[in-house]
């Protein structure tokens, strides 16, 4: 089998060899035993064109290779002399090449030149045995004898080979190396040069050219050449080794022809459809690369100092332990868009809030407090105040144009909370994938906040989408989402009792006692809670979010303060049609860390499922907390650290 | 999802956010290996979870040769110990469908439920509220059926059906091309055909008998209650179901990954042609 094979390797690497005369690969690999079975016949030849000063490019390649060769030959002893089996063919040509190398080219094998094909073995030993003596093979012949019979034996081992292959391999090797034919040849087809004598090379290069033209000629149905054809199906059956490769030729051929047809098909088709799978890979490379920016020792230090970005995989490992999570890779990549996120925005604090999913693409959600007076103002407030102010300057027309006034007095517009205040304490940034740009959401206003609580609809993943719905929603779908993430926020922001401590009171005022304590910081003296209680009671937990009243603000806002201004400013008319109670309770909710064993019963099921993440080994266990009211929204903690919270994830009540 | 790829799968599912906890992962792998054993099933499929108050349900299933016969369902709440739930029936899922809100976690729990039910005493009639008692076992067959008659999904050419009627796992599946994976047409239920025999002639001639034998989700109604989306880029195919949240079909275009895993409270989602 091996035997076989080296003369297909044979062609092979000749056919690679004349578009690259891959001389130094040969020489380079000749060190290796391994690729021993190519290099008894490459050498050979190699060396048969070697010395010979007819042909330039050949030239080079091989006085290149000749020095590296020289340290090839090791002691260039002669190959075992025992004759034979066909596995000794190829050490002994091996020898043979080294010895050929070792002498640089000064055999004398002109006399032992004898090819017979019945005995190719021994004269090979013979001839290297005569190589001993270390003569560099000085005429072509001698080599192209040996080569000739190196051949022959392969078309002996070969048996019945096609013939074609035979002889093409015949020219291909002839054409390389442009040596006399041996008189004795036994070739069957055109091997008209094989009676030519030794001193005629020109007849013999142009029956070699010709014929390699012959072969190289395109057809004119398929387009292929028999000359590529032949070498693709040598190198196919070379690369797979198939069993009885010889029985097999012809649908290995046909395979062959296939392939080239629908290789060209796929290119089209493939073009149109990869782009997206490489733009976004594209995209993502630029988050991982984001990080080679002017990367200074200083800017290290910068970064590592301001701490502004949660270990994003730490909270993810505690998730994953719950069972939630998104993924290890996709969690580093939200875990460098975040980063990306803080080095473009001057940035506080900021955490992963959540991944909300969309009927088209899905958000992911960063909650983020920006440092102080880095604001952004929004254009909103200004638009509120004009609104109140058309609504005042209308009043005062209809008075002027005496036309029956309404007694509906629209109901005053509740302003939105400031920034950094109740519900829009923190400033949330989404974006739909890890490498997309990040968005700012809007602040949400008191309205929507309440509009939002009494409609339920799916997000389609556009931010501009609009928001069709009774009773109607005032504004896009951005200003939904935002008013659900204050919504969620809310309701299932928790952490351990005791975690953190409300900030110095900077004085207790009975009025406003309520929702007034809203600024609370973490508790240095923190303990921790045993895991088994946090997951007993569920008074160990508390909110540290402001909840958020029916009004739609976490701060009460009494809107009779500024009713009776305006009552001053109109007639006195106005004022006895008014026949609103102008007493509005003030709203009251829970306050600020309150357990969360007070929260209401949905349903007749209780507003929390605690959950151990692991029975078989609770030493290490953590405890997690899933909300009823909000599918999605997981809360864990492992009784000393901190406790992270809020995960809404998938479509939310 | 097939319990051979259950890593694989739950990795390409994880965009949905609910997965598995590395121990639950741990011993399906190995819990699930015995059940094909023990049972003799061709093959497993990890069905999901439903989330109760108390404990969770995860849910398999295995499936004979023919891959369109009724599956047995097996529930277990420490992912080791495997019980066989009964087949479900018609009136089991009546029965049942009058039970609302989560479940508790406890398969010997029963629900109360009253009701106003004749009852004729010799010539009176009148009505008795009688309370009737329904084992949450019962809830979650049904619930499990319920979910696997309206979403449970395969692609096209998963499957194939032989001229004998026994349907077959397709081996030479390389899954669908990038055009196909973003058509709803190109998924099917996997459960018995109920559209298709409503099908006109002309569009039965544009079929393939072997390989279109069930229903798409083309038409499924209401319109849109599968969002379907590509994720990384078009290397990964998501097809959500906004009926019953909480159930991802994945499917990695041009490989022979696919699957579907249901992550959930176990409710349908009435507001669907609301919330859309």
């Amino acid at each position: 089998m091996e035997d076989l094979t080296s003369p297909k390797q044979d062609k092979k690497n000749q056919e690679l060899g004349e578009a690259r005369r891959p001389w130094e690969e040969i020489a380079a690999s000749s060190q290796d035993p391994k690729s021993g079975l190519s290099e008894p016949l490459e050498p050979e030849q190699w060396l048969e064109t070697g010395p010979q000063p007819r042909s330039g490019p050949p030239q080079s390649p091989q006085s290149r290779a000749s020095p590296p060769l020289d340290d090839v030959t090791g002691p260039g002893a002669p190959s075992p002399p025992s004759p034979a089996p066909e596995a000794s063919f190829i050490p002994s040509t091996l020898a043979l090449a080294r010895q050929q190398l070792a002498a640089p080219w000064q055999s004398d094998r002109t006399t032992d030149v004898n090819p017979k094909a019945e005995t190719p073995h021994s004269h090979r030993l013979e001839q290297s045995s005569d190589q001993g003596k270390s003569t560099a093979p000085q005429t072509c012949q001698s080599e192209g004898d040996i080569f000739q019979q190196s051949q022959q034996t392969e078309r002996h081992l070969y048996g019945p080979e096609d013939v074609s292959n035979n002889n093409s391999k015949q020219k291909e090797l002839r054409f390389n190396i442009f040596q006399e034919e041996d008189s004795n040849s036994n070739y069957e087809l055109d091997h008209t040069e094989s009676g030519v004598s030794e001193g005629a090379p020109s007849p013999l290069e142009i029956a070699i050219q010709s014929a390699k033209a012959y072969l190289l000629k395109t057809s004119s149905k398929s387009g292929l050449n028999l000359y590529d054809h032949l070498s693709d199906m040598l190198t196919k059956v070379l690369d797979e080794r198939p069993e009885n490769a010889v029985d097999i030729i012809e649908s290995i051929s046909q395979d062959v022809k296939m392939a080239h047809f629908r290789k060209k098909l796929d290119t089209l088709q493939n073009e149109n459809e990869m782009l997206p799978i490489y733009e976004t890979a594209e995209k993502q490379k630029a988050l991982f690369l984001q990080g080679n920016l002017e990367g200074v020792d200083q800017e290290l230090e910068d970064e590592i100092a301001e701490n502004s970005l949660p270990n994003v995989m730490e909270s993810a490992f505690y998730f994953e332990q719950a069972g939630v999570g998104l993924g290890t890779d996709e969690t580093y990549r939200i875990f460098l868009a975040l980063k990306q996120l803080t080095d473009t925005h001057p940035i506080q604090r900021c955490r992963f809030w959540g991944k909300i999913l969309g009927l088209e693409m899905n958000y992911i959600v960063a909650e983020v407090e920006f440092r102080e007076g880095e604001d952004e103002e929004d254009v909103e407030d200004e638009d509120v105040t004009e609104e109140r102010d058309d609504g005042d300057s209308d009043a005062e027309e209809n008075d002027e144009d005496e036309l029956p006034r309404t007694f509906y007095k629209t109901p005053q517009v509740i302003p939105k909370e400031e920034n950094r205040t109740g519900a829009n304490k923190y400033v949330y940034f989404v974006c739909n994938e890890p490498g997309g740009t990040w968005v700012k959401l809007p602040p949400v206003t008191p309205a929507q906040i309440v509009t939002a609580r009494k409609i339920k609809k799916f997000f389609t993943g556009r931010l501009e989408t609009p928001i069709v719905s009774y009773p109607p929603f005032p504004g896009n779908e951005s200003n939904y989402l935002r008013a659900q993430i204050a919504r969620i926020s809310a309701g299932t922001h928790v952490s351990p009792l005791g975690f953190y401590q409300f900030g110095e009171e900077e004085g207790e005022e009975e009025e406003e006692v309520e929702g007034r304590r809203d600024s609370f910081e973490e508790n240095p003296d923190f303990e921790g809670i045993q895991v088994i209680d946090l997951v007993e009671s569920l008074s160990n937990w508390v909110h540290h979010v402001q909840h958020i009243l029916p009004q739609g603000r976490c701060n009460w806002f009494n809107p009779i303060q500024k009713s009776e201004e305006e009552e001053e400013e109109e007639d006195e008319e106005k004022e006895e049609e008014k026949e609103e109670p102008e007493y509005m309770e003030q709203e009251v909710g829970p306050p600020l860390l309150t357990p969360i064993s007070e929260d209401l019963e949905i349903q007749n099921m209780p507003p929390w499922t605690t959950r151990l993440s692991s029975t078989l080994i609770p030493q290490y266990a953590i405890a997690i907390l899933r909300s009823n009211l909000w599918p999605g929204a997981y809360a864990f903690s492992n009784g000393k650290d901190s406790a992270l919270t809020g995960w809404a994830s998938s479509m939310e009540q | 999802m097939d319990a051979e790829s259950l890593l694989l799968s739950l990795e390409l599912a994880s965009g949905s956010g609910q997965g598995l906890s590395p121990d639950r992962r741990a011993s399906l792998l190995t819990s699930l290996t015995l059940v094909k054993r023990d049972y003799r099933y061709d093959r497993v499929l990890f069905w999901g979870r439903i989330l109760g108050l108390v404990a969770d349900y995860y849910i398999a299933q295995g499936l004979s040769e023919d891959q369109l016969a009724p599956r047995k369902t097996l529930y277990s709440l420490n992912c080791m110990e495997w019980s066989l739930l009964p087949p479900a029936t018609e009136e089991m899922v009546v029965q049942t469908s009058v039970l609302k809100g989560r479940f508790m976690g406890d398969p010997s729990h029963e629900y109360e439920h009253t009701e106003l039910q004749k009852m004729s005493e010799g010539e009176k009639v009148f009505e008795e509220e009688v309370v009737v008692q329904i084992k949450e076992e019962t809830r979650l067959v049904s619930v499990i059926d319920q979910i696997d008659k309206a979403v449970a999904v395969i692609p096209r050419g998963a499957l194939f059906k032989t001229p004998f009627g026994p349907i077959h796992v397709n081996r030479t599946f390389e899954g669908l091309s990038l055009s196909e994976a973003k058509k709803l047409s190109s998924y099917f239920h996997f459960k018995e055909p109920v559209e298709l025999k409503n099908k006109t002639l002309l569009e039965k001639a544009d079929l393939d008998p072997s390989l279109d034998f069930m229903d798409p989700l083309e038409h499924d109604i209401p319109k849109g209650s599968w969002s379907i989306q590509m994720e990384r880029g078009n290397a990964l195919v998501v097809l959500r179901s906004l009926l019953w949240p909480g159930l991802t079909f994945f499917h990695a275009p041009r490989t022979k990954n696919y699957g579907y895993i249901y992550v959930g409270t176990g409710e349908k989602n009435i507001d669907l042609p609301f919330m859309l």
